[in-house]
């Protein structure tokens, strides 16, 4: 239980201060009922989940999201179908309500073709930072309005999956530029992709040398050391930090493998099985994602991430300090070309530090 | 459907396509995907999280409220039995941590001390209007302020007020409709019947039914039980005909049967707390804690609280406009409303300073006048002392002359006597002279 608070009641109710007793109970009152009436009122109101997909073109994002989620989500590119290049860097979001065992949850994925394709990948990030804050903002919008909606419709990024190339030696400067930035914003979970085309020791070591270069840059992604609630948490997450990034492979096509039907790459050399664990990592990105973290992956988002864009934000605009103020949002900073969105970058970084030092979570 | 539009100029560095929510489509899924799962996530957080649940009691001294929670809970709160004389309502809270199987439930009892116990009970209901209040505001301000932890601060606005009547068998009383009245907007009302072993069942019906009918009447809205959801409601809309509810409660168990039961004991027969043909108790237990503890928070949350959160910022000025304009007139608002203040501000140093002057002009006056008196009585007396100085000259000016009067006389006597006595009698003129002498 988190800690009480010993403070007391407000004065002008002439009350006592809140002691906290601990009581004994003499017999069965009910209380875990409480549960049940959680999950029935999740069920009626549904969940939202909003991922994003980060990687240069080639990589397998699009097969993977049809896999992660089973169904055909996004038309993954044909190989030799010539793609027009994108000129310039797009965010492509699809939105699909998928439904299982009575639980719907309504999954949008943003896509980003054309990032890090050109000759030039200079401010790359920008566009996605933009994105991403914009989320926020509609979202602060919305949450400070004074005859505000019951339920706030949640796009902000929930999560996003960065796709590694699979080069064998370390990340490259981009990687390294991108992930730095992007960490402080929203959940970044590292994936290998393609992993079919390195081997388990070339893999090992890959993993390792990434883990090494996360370190050096202090690049914390996903599950992140300091948001680690208590023991058990941090043994779990401990498990899951050590082999990410996950060497994944994706696949949407199924094929039959000793009288079995699953999904799988079929290449003149054998057939590699998505949810094998001795062939690639994917069933542990999906649980990750999926059956184990998705709430936290959405709380985190909500306490952490959107909280510090919002103490920013806030004090942007000269907002009054604490007390029975209202707040004026300067108008929001437009989706700006290249040169003014380098100074939220940095600055973000430094507060965030500072927010770290004094804040526990 | 995916629609591509193409919304930017190639100077854009960017452009976004497709904002979500737009064009949902329903996808069937191929296989378990493994998010049937969400739901526990949820209620494992929350679970760890902890919950929180504040009921308030309000009800006359003596009506049993605090033998209520302690049956309801099935533990014994502390605190003693209030005294009818306090001089005025006043609120008591107390914080509870209750745990059962693995979920810990924060739970804070208040309860109106001295409620009914006045003569003049026209304010009585003005504490705890202002309580309710103070429980909001503190709320609003963590949610106001820039660095904020929501998810770890100690709700403690009011989920559920319980509202105890008084037996009488009659109809409420105008304290109840007043007091009613003014909580229905800012919390959950649910009007219990204490003590109702003091009523027979067809007392009952006819009192319940009154009182229903005397809160449409006066316009009372108190918290209905939600029926949206299909499993709960039924039990929700036959529990809704059975409001007020009329308890009993009792913490004292005796042996009925071959059990043990929370029962009172009376000369005539003994009253089971339990058995829903005496009271109804168990239903309100249900309600209460079993079923709709969750919605109640909910009702809190997004009904009165939103409503408490809209009139307050409404009252400082704020308004919301159509979304494109929104920051702008915000702006112009908090300018104005500045601009205002400080006007009233300046005018009021204005005002200040003008009555300073005058002030200060005023008593100028006064000590100028003061001056001048004492100019007047500084002559006045000097005139004085100068007429007696001079009535004091005179006087010994005419001394002084007849002082030299009677040297004159003395010498010409002297004289006299001296030409006399040359003559003849020296000896009588010494005798004389010695005479004289």
């Amino acid at each position: 239980m988190d800690p009480l608070r010993q403070s007391p009641s407000p004065s002008s109710s002439r009350a006592s201060s809140p002691r906290t007793l601990s009581c004994e109970r003499l017999g069965y009152v009910g209380i875990e009922a409480v549960l049940d009436q959680l999950k029935i009122k999740a069920m009626k109101m549904g969940f939202e989940f909003n991922i994003m997909v980060v990687g240069q073109s080639g990589l397998g994002k699009s097969t993977m999201v049809n896999t992660l989620f089973k169904s055909k989500i996004w038309k993954s590119t044909m190989p030799g179908l010539r793609v027009p290049m994108p000129q310039t860097l797009q965010l492509h979001s699809v939105t699909h309500v998928i439904e299982e065992n009575g639980v719907k949850l309504k999954l949008t994925v943003t896509d980003t073709p054309g990032f890090g394709d050109q000759i030039n990948n200079d401010k790359c990030w920008d566009p996605i930072l933009g994105y991403i804050n914009e989320q926020y903002e509609r979202y602060l919008q919305e949450e400070i309005l004074i005859t505000r909606q019951r339920h706030i419709p949640d796009t902000r990024v929930h999560c996003c999956i960065y796709f590694v190339p699979p080069t064998g030696h370390c990340l490259r400067p981009l990687d390294l530029e991108f992930l730095q930035r992007l960490c402080r914003a929203v959940n970044v979970v590292p994936v290998i992709a393609r992993a079919d085309s390195l081997t388990i020791e070339e893999r090992e070591a890959f993993r390792h040398r990434i883990q090494d270069d996360l370190k050096t840059h202090s690049i914390e992604v996903y599950p992140q050391k300091s948001f680690d609630e208590d023991v058990n948490d941090k043994i779990l997450n401990n498990k899951i930090r050590e082999r990410i990034p996950f060497a994944v492979v994706g696949a949407d096509r199924e094929h039959m493998v000793n009288g079995r039907c699953v999904l799988g790459r079929k290449t003149k050399w054998g057939i590699i099985e998505v949810e094998n664990m001795a062939h690639c990592e994917f069933p542990l990105l999906r649980d990750l994602l999926i059956r184990s973290h998705l709430q936290d992956l959405k709380d985190i988002t909500h306490n952490v991430h959107y909280e510090n864009y919002r103490i920013i934000r806030l004090k942007e605009s000269h907002a009054l300090p604490q007390g029975p103020g209202w707040v004026n949002l300067a108008p929001a900073p437009p989706p700006a070309p290249t040169g003014t969105r380098a100074s939220p970058g940095p600055a973000k970084m430094c507060r965030w530090a500072e927010d770290n030092s004094d804040e526990d979570f | 459907m995916e629609a591509e539009a193409n919304s930017g100029s190639p100077e854009d560095s960017w452009a976004f396509i497709q904002r979500p929510g737009e064009g949902c489509r329903t996808v069937p899924l191929a296989g378990h995907v493994g998010f049937d799962s969400l739901p526990d996530q949820l209620v494992n957080k929350s679970v760890s999280q902890g919950f929180c649940f504040n009921i308030l009691c309000v009800g006359e001294t003596g009506l049993g409220k605090s033998t209520l929670m302690d049956t309801l809970f099935n533990t014994k709160f502390e605190g003693e039995p209030a005294t009818h004389t306090q001089p005025g309502v006043q609120l008591r809270s107390n914080t509870y941590d209750l745990q059962e199987s693995n979920v810990g439930l924060k739970l804070t009892i208040v309860s109106t001390v001295g409620f009914g116990d006045q003569i003049n009970k026209e304010d009585s209901y003005k504490p705890i209007v202002e309580f309710i209040d103070a429980q909001f505001e503190a709320y609003l301000q963590e949610e106001l302020k820039i660095r904020r932890v929501l998810h770890t601060y100690h709700d403690s606005r009011i989920h559920a007020c319980l509202y105890f009547i008084a037996p009488t068998g009659h109809s409420l009383k105008s304290l109840d409709l007043v007091t009613m009245k003014k909580l229905d907007s800012k919390v959950n009302i649910i009007p219990i019947i204490a003590k109702s072993d003091a009523i027979s069942k067809s007392e009952l019906t006819k009192f319940k039914i009154k009182i229903t009918s005397e809160l449409v009447n006066n316009g009372v809205q108190i918290y209905q039980f939600p029926t949206d959801d299909e499993s709960v409601a039924e039990i929700n809309g036959t529990m809704n005909a059975h409001l007020p509810f009329a308890v009993i409660g009792s913490t004292e168990e005796l042996k009925i049967g071959n059990k043990m039961m929370k029962a009172r004991q009376y000369p005539w027969g003994t009253v089971q707390v339990e058995n829903e043909a005496h009271c109804d108790f168990v239903k309100l237990r249900e309600m209460l804690i079993r079923v709709n503890m969750e919605d109640l928070r909910e009702q809190t949350h997004s009904r009165h609280y939103e409503l408490y959160r809209r009139c307050k910022l409404e009252e400082m000025g704020f308004k919301d406009t159509d979304p494109d304009s929104k920051p702008f007139s915000l702006q112009e608002t908090y300018e104005a409303k500045r601009n205002e203040f400080l006007g009233e501000l300046q005018k009021k140093e204005e005002e200040m300073r003008q009555m300073f002057v005058q002030r200060v002009k005023e008593k100028e006056a006064e000590l100028k006048e003061a001056e001048k008196e004492l100019h007047e009585k500084f002559d006045r007396l000097k005139k004085l002392h100068q007429d007696e100085k001079k009535k004091l000259e005179d006087k010994k000016k005419s001394l002084d002359d007849e002082v030299n009067a009677f040297k004159q006389r003395k010498t010409a006597a002297e004289l006299l006597q001296s030409q006399g006595s040359q003559a003849g009698g020296s000896q009588t003129l010494k005798r004389d002279k010695e005479k004289k002498n």
